[in-house]
């Protein structure tokens, strides 16, 4: 187990090295100069300028610069901003915040989803099944941008002014835990609907299996024979496809941060391209990978944990 | 049945069958249950997977729909001027004491911030979004198709070289690197937003395209055609090909709407579609700002978009569903 974790994290180590470098290279042609962008309207003192870009090593060649870059993250160091703050400190608040959201998510996603994706297969062919089935198509096809503003106007504007209710908040992030849960819901919509319909397909097929059938006919209950014997035995897919989304989810958040206006990683990377500091963009692309590689490597730990044939050497 | 094929050496013998028995496999015989021959005479061609895939679209309702909700999205984004008389490019057409008008027999969909008209806006719209999808479809396909042909044909060190790339890939967010690679252009139009899209996104055709090679190169008609000393070429293409493009096709009509859909969140995010060029992702942005005193120029745009991309993923359902008969 122990070496398993080893193996692959080292395997891993490329791939950061790779994604880093490539984000890394895009942003060092991003056009713009930050320096000469610190002066603002006026005209940059050359002298202040040739010190600066001594000062952020600018003047390196690309690859020197990488590797100073590099090998900071390696020990936990980001960088500084050209307005001289910790990119970690930048990143630490936002990403919270975005984490918070896409964890929101998840958990919508993963009650919602596989509740549905439960009750579609318990009654396949009929006509529950087919109108879950339907809503997901239309789910999945309803892109952020719209479910946001829809649900902005239904439930911020529309339910306030005609019911009075005020339960949710539909822009920034005062309101606590609150604030999420909508835009939350819009994070997920697709990935809702995609999970419905990898539980519902992979729970027909346990459905199926002889060791269902054994259970019925040894007469067990409806409830514990879906729940601890198909249920269990199908949740390997739905695991996988949870596990990868919650990267997909932080990634994705950059439309619904600005829809509802949330102060995320998204917010943060938009503007700071337009800034042009580069450290805070490649940082923030970095953690996201970290994420991705780490949220990878758990799902692929929990199979042993749901499957007890499944071992690690 | 009628339709017992002769089998032995004397029909597989010439590499036209081969290539013949290729496009047969994995679809079940041809009917069991006896149909009367249509034309008595002209020999019933067998089903290939093709044949069949089309005999269960056309049938169908989801894929009608979808296909004529395509044809008319289509005709559209070549023809707007057929659907509108009003050319929304022409600046004069906006008059600003009009702004925010409600939708009247006059303008359709209302007016937006500029006193425009929505309706003629939102059907000019419509070639942005197809160009974009469409592109980015194709040059997904060919270059991840391609490169995964090769990977899983060849193994070895260049698949292992490819594979470690696309995983680089696949970590980095999708609309979070579009939105990096398109700040690099400047201006974003439909072939720097294609370009960008198609960069992050050709993995995952490469990754489905390997899969289906490498079940595919080790089948009895490859090694037969192998013996028979065709070429590394000709089994790559003739053999192989044919027989894993169908995930690939899958895959890809699937991610058509998902791309059309990306376009529309990039400009609404400011790097995609630059005014005075028109876009529904622009058109929603514009409109965020003032939506809760008028909601139609948000509407109509945001409603548009979502019948686009829900008519192909629907046509990719259906798709799916026709070629591969494993999930029937």
């Amino acid at each position: 187990m122990g070496r398993y974790i080893i193996r692959r994290l080292i395997q891993a180590i490329p791939v950061l090295l790779g994604s880093t470098l490539l984000i890394f290279a895009t942003v060092f042609v991003l056009p713009g100069d930050p320096i000469a962008a610190l002066a603002g309207e006026k005209r940059a003192d050359p002298t202040i300028v040739a010190i600066l870009r001594e000062q952020y090593h600018l003047n390196d060649p690309f690859f020197v610069q990488y590797w100073n870059y590099i090998s900071g993250v390696f020990q936990g160091n980001f960088g500084r901003t050209f307005a001289n703050v910790e990119v970690s400190e930048i990143m630490a608040g936002k990403f919270q915040v975005t984490l918070n959201l896409a964890m929101t998510a998840l958990i919508l996603e993963a009650i919602i989803g596989v509740g549905l994706g439960l009750w579609a297969a318990l009654r396949r062919g009929k006509a529950t099944d087919s109108a879950i089935l339907a809503s997901t198509l239309v789910l999945i096809s309803i892109p952020t941008l719209v479910t946001g503003f829809v649900l902005q106007l239904i439930l911020g504007v529309q339910l306030k002014q005609s019911f009075g209710i005020d339960f949710f908040p539909v822009a920034g992030i005062s309101e606590g835990w609150r604030s999420y849960l909508v835009p939350g819901f819009v994070l997920a919509g697709t990935s809702i609907a995609y999970l419905t319909r990898l539980t519902r397909t992979s729970l027909v097929e346990t459905l199926r299996a002889d060791f269902v059938r054994t259970a019925v006919a040894k007469g067990m209950s409806r409830r514990r024979v879906v729940g601890r014997h198909a249920l269990r035995n199908a949740l390997i897919p739905m695991v996988t496809y949870l596990g990868a989304d919650l990267g997909t989810l932080m990634g994705g958040a950059v439309i619904t941060e600005s829809i509802f206006n949330i102060p995320g990683i998204g917010q943060e990377l938009f503007r700071s391209v337009y800034e042009r500091q580069q450290p805070v963009v490649v940082g923030i692309v970095t953690i996201l990978v970290l994420v991705y590689i780490l949220a990878n490597l758990i799902v692929d730990l929990l199979y042993a944990v749901l499957d007890p044939r499944i071992r690690y050497e | 049945m009628s339709d017992i094929r002769p089998v032995g050496p004397t029909r597989a013998e010439t590499e036209q069958d081969a290539a013949e028995q290729v496009m047969t496999v994995g679809v079940p015989e041809t009917p069991l249950t006896v149909e009367p021959e249509r034309k008595p005479g002209k020999q019933a061609r067998p089903a290939s997977l093709w044949n069949d895939a089309w005999y269960d679209l056309r049938r169908r309702p989801l894929f009608v729909l979808s296909a004529v909700l395509i044809a008319i999205l289509l005709v559209m984004a070549v023809f707007p001027g057929l659907f509108s008389r009003v050319n929304p490019m022409d600046a004069t057409t906006c008059v600003l004491s009009n702004a925010r008008q409600a939708p009247s027999s006059v303008h359709w969909f209302g007016t937006d911030n500029l006193g425009c008209d929505v309706y003629a806006r939102t059907i000019y719209g419509a070639r942005n979004s197809i160009v974009v999808g469409v592109s980015t479809t194709i040059v997904t396909a060919l270059f991840g198709g391609l490169l995964g042909l090769i990977a899983g044909f060849k193994s070895g060190a260049t698949d292992t070289v490819l594979s470690r790339t696309t995983e680089i890939f696949f970590a980095i967010p999708q609309i979070l690197g579009a939105l990096l690679i398109l700040s690099v252009f400047g201006t974003g139009n439909v072939w720097t937003i294609m370009l960008a899209l198609s960069v992050l996104a050709w993995p995952m055709t490469f990754r489905i395209m390997r899969a289906a090679v490498i079940t595919a190169k080790n089948q009895d008609y490859v090694i037969a055609a192998r013996a028979l000393g065709a070429g590394s070429g000709r089994i790559m293409f003739r053999h192989i090909l044919p027989n894993a493009v169908a995930p690939v096709i899958v895959i890809a009509t699937i991610n058509l709407g998902g791309f059309i859909a990306a376009e529309a969140a990039l400009s609404f995010l400011g790097v995609g579609i630059q005014s005075p060029d028109i876009s529904w992702g622009l058109m929603i942005d514009s409109a965020r700002d003032r939506f809760l005193e008028a909601f139609a120029p948000l509407l109509f745009p945001a409603l548009f978009l979502s019948i686009t991309v829900l008519a192909f993923i629907m046509l990719g359902d259906a798709v799916r569903d026709a070629l591969d008969p494993k999930l029937r």
